[in-house]
Formats: C-alpha cells, structure tokens, sequence
C-alpha cells in the first residue's frame, strides 16, 4: 500500500509509544510515591508507639529523698513487642551519668520540655529508630535533668515495607498492563477513520474524482479539505483535456471530410497511374484520419457518459443486426463477411449509444486486420450473463501483450503495419466497465481473436 | 550510687561461685571431633535421655552439661560467651535479655509458634507451672488449699504449725525466683500478702527447687510456695508425703528456653542439638523415657497464658526497678 510513498515513522507506533512509554513513566512513578508514603506511614506507627514508650517511662520517674527512682512501667516494653520479635534497648539517663539501661545507645539531644526526639542510628550493627525526651527534676536541693531513650530495632518495619512493596509493585503492573490495553484501543480509535478514509478513497473507481463526503474528525478535515480541492482540479483539468481532444478531433474532421471528397473528385480526373497511386494513398490516409479523430471523440462521449448512464432496455441481437446492416458495404469491400448468430432475443438495460460505440469500434478494428475474403462472426448470448463475442479469422492477440492492449493508445507489436490510434479496445473495454461488465481478450485455439463483451 | 554498690555487692558473691558447678558432666566418646559445651540450669538427670537420644543421631559430638542456677548462668555467659555453645534456662527473662543483646544466633528450619519462639533464636521447649507444694502431714485430707487466698488463711489459722516451715525462692539469688515472683505480683495483689504472711513466719529461702523438695521431704518444710511441680513429679520417693497444688486463681506458667551462642565455632551442631531438643518435646514421646515436662500449649485449661516472650519481660531486669522490687520484697519477707 506504500508502495513508492515515503514513509518515515509511524503513527500508531508513535502513539501507542507515547502512551505506553507515559503509563510506564506513571506506573514506576506510582510505586515509588506509594511505597515512600508507605515508608513514611509504617516509621510514624513505629514512631508513635516508640512516643509511647518514652512518655511512658518518663512518666514513672520520680525524686524520692533525693534519688531518682524509676519505676519502670511493664507496659513500656510490652507495646513495643512485634510480629518480627524486635529488639528493644533503652537507656535512663541523670545528666551525664546512665542510671540504667544501654550505656552506649546513641541518644538525640532532647529539649528539657518533654518534647520527644526521633532519631535513625546503628546500635549493635542493626539499624535502631531511637525515641529520646527529658524532664527536669527540681528536688529540695537541686535540679537534675532525667533522659529516657527506648530504641526498637526495625526488623517488623522492614517486614511491612517489602509486604508494601510488593503489593504496589503488583499494582503498579496492573496499572501498566491495563494502561497498556487503553492505549491500544486509543491508538486503534484514533487511527480508525484514517484508515476508513483510506479505504473509501481506494475503493473508488478509477474516475471517481468526486469530494469525500463521509464525516472526519476535525484533525482530518484540512487533509480531506485539500484532497478534495485536489481531486477536483484534477477532475477539471481531466474535463478540459477530454473537452480539448474532442474540440480538435471534431475540428480536425470536418476539413478532412472536404479534403477526402476533393481527393476522390481529383483521383477521377487524374489519369497518370503513379498520381492514381499517391491519390489513393491520400485517400486511405485521410480515411484514417478521419477514423482516428472519431475514435477521439466517441472516447471523450464515453468518458462523459460513463459517469451519466441513460440505460433503457436494449435488445442486444437487434443492436448488432442493426450495426451489421450499417457496416456491411465496408466489409464488401474487403471481402469480408459479416454473421450474426444469436438465439433468440437478449434484453438488458444498456446505454445503446455506448454499446454500438464499442461494437462498432471491435468490429472495425476486426475489419482492419483480418486478411481478405475471410469471415467475421457476432454471437450474442443471453445467459449465463448477457455478452457479445466478435470473432475473427486474422492473426490474433500477441499473447505476451494481451493484458496491456486495453489501455489506451497501446496497440500490438504485430499491427505496426496497420493504420490505427489504439483507441478501440479501449472505448470497448469503457464501456464494458461502465455497465459494470468486463472486456475479455483471448485467441481462440484454430487462430484468429475473439475479444468478448461482458455485461 | 548507692543502687550501684547494692548491684556490684549483689553480683560479687555470684562472680566468686561462678566457676564452681552445681555439677557437671561428659557424655559422648572422648574422641570425638567436635564437642558442644551446654550451660543448663536444668537438672543432669532430667537431661540425659535428650542428650543420649542426641548423640545417638550424632555419633562424632561429645558433650559437656554444665549445670548452675538461672542468676549464674546469666553471669557466667555474659563474661565469657565463647566458652558455651548452647545455653538453657528456665529463667525467661535472662534468657531473653541475652538474646535482645546481640548473644545468639537464629536457628534456620525450626518451625515453632510465635509465642514459644523470640527472633528464631531462643526457643522454649517445656510449658511448667509454678506450683504449691504441701506436706501432706500439715493438711487434713480435703483440706488442701487451693488458691493463694486460701494457703494465706490456712497459714494464719495456724501459725504454730507453719512457723518457720514455710518456703520461697530467694528471689535475690534465683533467676527463676526472681522470675516467678515479678509476675505473681503483676497478676495480684495477693502475692504481696502472701509474702507478709510467709515473712510472718520466718519463711526459709531457697536457691532451688530441688533443695524445697529434701526440706519437704524431710519435713523441715510444710509449704514451699512457687515451687517447679514437674521437679516433683521426676522424683519417684516423695508422691506419698507430697501434694502439688496447682494455685487455681492463677497459675503462672514458664517455660524452658534454649538458644545457640553467637560466639560458638560449631554453629551447626549446637543448631542441630537445640532442634533435636524442641523435636523430642513437642514430638509424640515416651514419658518414661523423657522425663522433661513438655512444649505444652500457649493458654493452659483455666484460660491463663503462659509468660509470653516478649521484651517486656526485660522491665524487671532493670536495676532500678529490680532494686525497688527486692526492697519492697525483702521488707515482705525478710521482717
């Protein structure tokens, strides 16, 4: 379908891309905002329970004659147990001397307002989130500044992040495969009516130059726009020539009328056998002409009335006995016999004019090349489908060109020595096409062309 | 500081005996490559059957059972964590401080439930109650007390005959003790009674259950209060003379856990001692054979759980709290 066009990229491909490439971008994205949100919510639960904890043995700390006395509430550790069995440490602090607990538990800076501190440390090669507050003492006769840390190691949080992640990975994939999906039926939904509109315009029959009337997006209407203004400067320009040839051929043949009857007027007269000769070479010339420049025409009117059909109901053994009848004084002078052979009648709805056309133009171009005193044989047949068969006894179709020969002005390697445009086969396949039928060439198997008419 | 010098004057005596064993055993072929050194504070005899059935399977492991009380064996292995390679206790509380402190190592490929196993490392392989044990001689039949509530008015209904026959554990020097009675007390009130009233008169204290026992037996004791039942069920010389109660207003329940030191060199031996040892006793087994009570369930029949193995048990290990605790103990006891 590309054939000869240059095609750079693609633009499903690059939709779908951007689309998938975005849902991956989103998906990965996803996870990692989901997944630090996570983080952030599982350390807070650990953080308030560590609070907890402090606030808790804070709390217990009492001045008793002077010595601190910490009653350790049973209930500070036992919030802090887990599913992951983590380790606790602690530690009690008066001013710089440890009361009890982990001498070495690195301890934040804590305000002396109770205020708690959460800090992340490595105790005992494990990683710890360590909560620290102080309080202040006053006793009779001095003040002294209390600091309680309790520290979990993080074994349950990590245990809660891999769970975390590995449900937002699974939802971060099912959000790519859906997203994927939706971009395949984007990209398809977006590319369909291009692909409609392509459809439409290949369907189309070689001289359909008509404007693309199906709704398009809004996207597609400057392109549609500009494919029609295209198609119809090309219909106009198509016109104009078609319109120009048969301008020339009809003023071309009109002159040439007069110029043959003064040639026969003149090859009366003229008794010298050599100026006979050239006369009658004029004559002959000047018939082809003339029979060129009628082609011409006869295409340009089947061109027009291709696109406007007047169909009426045609008897087809009438219209080639009529053709006959018409054609017969010039076969005679060839020697050259015209039969018709039929069964009964065979009726169709047909453009009589456009059918003679191309009957006449096969039968001429039979005329022309089979050899004298032979025979020229019109079958028609109404079923299966109605057609016309012209035979012939000449030299047949160059089998090597049989597919080319219908184009126009394209005329077998075996003519070159017969005058003629090259026009006929190719009005009578116009025509065949423009009722819908098909022109077909084939030699028939004791020699000689049979070219048929299918309606 | 003054809680410093009691901590360091409480500690020195253990330091001193640390060395000596209550006692002390080999088993296994002299030769072989490999030998697990085992600190235990559980009784040689209860022991033998698992370590025998062991080295069975293993026949190129000796092993040498070092047994002290549960305070000791804390002591013991703290200073020098790389002479022991699997250590028991039933003193959970110590057992499981240890392992919080960096001292075990995690045993792969033994599954137990969460409440008899903290950090796949210390694992518990027998549920025992503690226990009320009487001389029979002291009670009418079917007039056995069978609360704490009850033992309390029986003691002061007659305080000629319990007058310094009755006895605890020193909770100053046993780890178990210490273990029973921090939990008695968050349970009730009525422990704080129980012990003003066995303070009343003239309790003895024990380092052991074993010693109770031969006082029991012996008739130097009529009571002996938080005693290990299953100690007294393994001797076959004191069902005639002795009653175990099981206190039914709350028992409290511990549980014997083992774990393998980080610092051992034979890792996987001392794993493989501590699997077979949680196998025999949750398996299908011989009672006669094993005489260790065994892994029972997390809550017994009246619906009370066992002491869970959570780090909360640390909060009476904290030398302050431990100070006020033995403080308002010895002034319960020690009148």
């Amino acid at each position: 379908m590309d054939d000869g066009v240059n095609v750079t990229g693609s633009l499903r491909a690059r939709l779908a891309l951007t689309l998938i490439g975005s849902a991956a971008a989103i998906a990965v994205l996803l996870f990692f905002v989901v997944r630090t949100y996570s983080a952030q919510i599982a350390q807070s639960g650990q953080d308030s329970i560590l609070e907890a904890s402090v606030t808790s043995i804070l709390d217990a700390v009492t001045l008793r004659e002077g010595d601190v006395e910490v009653d350790l509430p049973y209930v500070a550790f036992s919030m802090l147990s887990t599913d992951a069995d983590d380790r606790v440490f602690y530690a009690l602090w008066q001013d710089e001397t440890l009361l009890s607990g982990y001498e070495l538990l690195p301890v934040a800076d804590a305000p002396d307002g109770g205020e708690i501190v959460l800090v992340s440390a490595i105790f005992d090669g494990a990683p710890v989130r360590v909560a620290t507050a102080a309080r202040i003492l006053v006793g009779a006769n001095d003040r002294m500044r209390v600091t309680v840390s309790v520290a979990q190691t993080q074994d349950a949080l990590a245990g809660t992040l891999n769970r975390i992640s590995r449900n937002v990975g699974l939802i971060g994939a099912g959000f790519f495969i859906l997203s994927v999906l939706v971009a395949s039926w984007a990209t398809n939904t977006t590319i369909r009516p291009m692909e409609r509109l392509t459809n439409s315009i290949t369907r189309r029959g070689p001289k359909d130059l008509t404007p693309v009337a199906r709704p398009v997006p809004l996207e597609m209407a400057p392109l549609v726009a500009s494919l029609n203004s295209f198609m119809a400067r090309l219909d106009t320009s198509l016109k104009q020539s078609e319109d120009f040839i048969a301008e020339a051929a009809h003023r071309v043949r009109t002159p040439l009328a007069t110029v043959r009857s003064h040639a026969e007027a003149t090859l009366q007269r003229v008794e010298r056998e050599d100026n006979r000769q050239a006369l009658r070479s004029m004559v002959r010339a000047i018939d082809e002409s003339s029979r060129a420049a009628g082609q011409l025409l006869d295409h340009a009117m089947i061109t027009f009335r291709a696109d406007h059909l007047e169909t009426h109901e045609v008897d087809l053994v009438e219209l080639v006995e009529d053709l006959v009848t018409r054609l017969t004084p010039v076969a005679e002078m060839k020697d050259i016999a015209l039969t018709v052979v039929s069964e009964g009648e065979a009726r169709v709805e047909a453009d009589a004019i456009l059918l003679q056309n191309a009957l006449r133009n096969l039968v001429e171009n039979a005329l022309k090349y089979v050899p004298e005193e032979s025979e020229i044989t019109l079958e028609v047949s109404a079923t299966p489908r109605p057609r016309i068969e012209v035979r012939d006894e000449g030299p047949g179709f160059p089998p090597d060109q049989m597919q080319d020969l219908a184009a126009r002005f394209s005329r077998g390697e075996n003519a070159k020595d017969t005058i003629g445009s090259g026009l006929g086969l190719t009005i009578a396949k116009d025509v065949a096409m423009a009722h819908g039928g098909e022109l077909t060439l084939t030699n028939m198997p004791e020699g000689g062309a049979c070219v048929t008419l299918l309606l | 500081m003054r809680y410093l010098v009691a901590l360091i004057i409480w500690l020195c005596p253990l330091g001193a005996i640390a060395q000596e064993w209550e006692d002390q055993n080999a088993f296994g072929p002299a030769s072989a490559q490999t030998t697990l050194r085992v600190l235990s504070s559980t009784d040689t005899s209860l022991f033998v059957p698992i370590i025998e059935d062991f080295l069975q399977e293993q026949p190129d492991v000796s092993i040498e059972y070092f047994v002290t009380g549960t305070a000791q064996i804390d002591q013991v292995f703290r200073a020098a964590p790389e002479d022991f390679d699997v250590v028991i206790s039933s003193a959970m509380d110590l057992q499981l401080k240890l392992v919080n402190d960096g001292f075990s190592v995690k045993i792969e490929n033994l599954d137990q439930p969460q409440w008899a196993q903290w950090r796949q490392s210390l694992f518990a392989f027998t549920t025992e109650p503690a226990t009320i044990v009487i001389n029979r001689a002291a009670f009418a039949p079917g007039a056995v007390p069978q609360t704490r509530q009850e033992l309390i008015a029986a003691m002061r209904a007659r305080p000629d005959i319990f007058r310094g026959r009755v006895g605890t554990y020193d909770v100053r020097e046993s780890g178990l003790g210490y273990l029973f009675a921090t939990q008695d007390a968050r349970s009730s009130e009525t422990f704080w009674r129980l012990m003003e009233v066995m303070g009343g008169l003239d309790a003895r204290l024990y380092c052991c259950s074993g010693a109770m026992i031969d006082d029991l037996v012996a008739g130097k004791l009529m009571v002996a209060y938080n005693v290990l039942g299953s100690y007294v069920a393994a001797r076959d010389d004191v069902a005639e003379k002795l009653e175990i109660v099981l206190p039914s207003d709350f028992p409290t329940t511990m549980m014997r856990t083992a774990f393998v030191s980080s610092r051992t060199d034979v890792e996987d031996e001392a794993s493989a001692f501590v699997r077979h040892l949680v196998e025999v006793q949750t398996g299908p087994r011989n009672r006669e054979v094993f005489p260790l009570p065994p892994l029972g369930s997390a809550v017994d029949g009246t619906g009370q759980a066992v002491i869970s193995l959570e780090p909360a048990l640390m909060t009476y290990l904290d030398p302050l709290k431990r100070r006020t605790f033995i403080k308002e103990w010895s002034s319960a006891v020690i009148q």
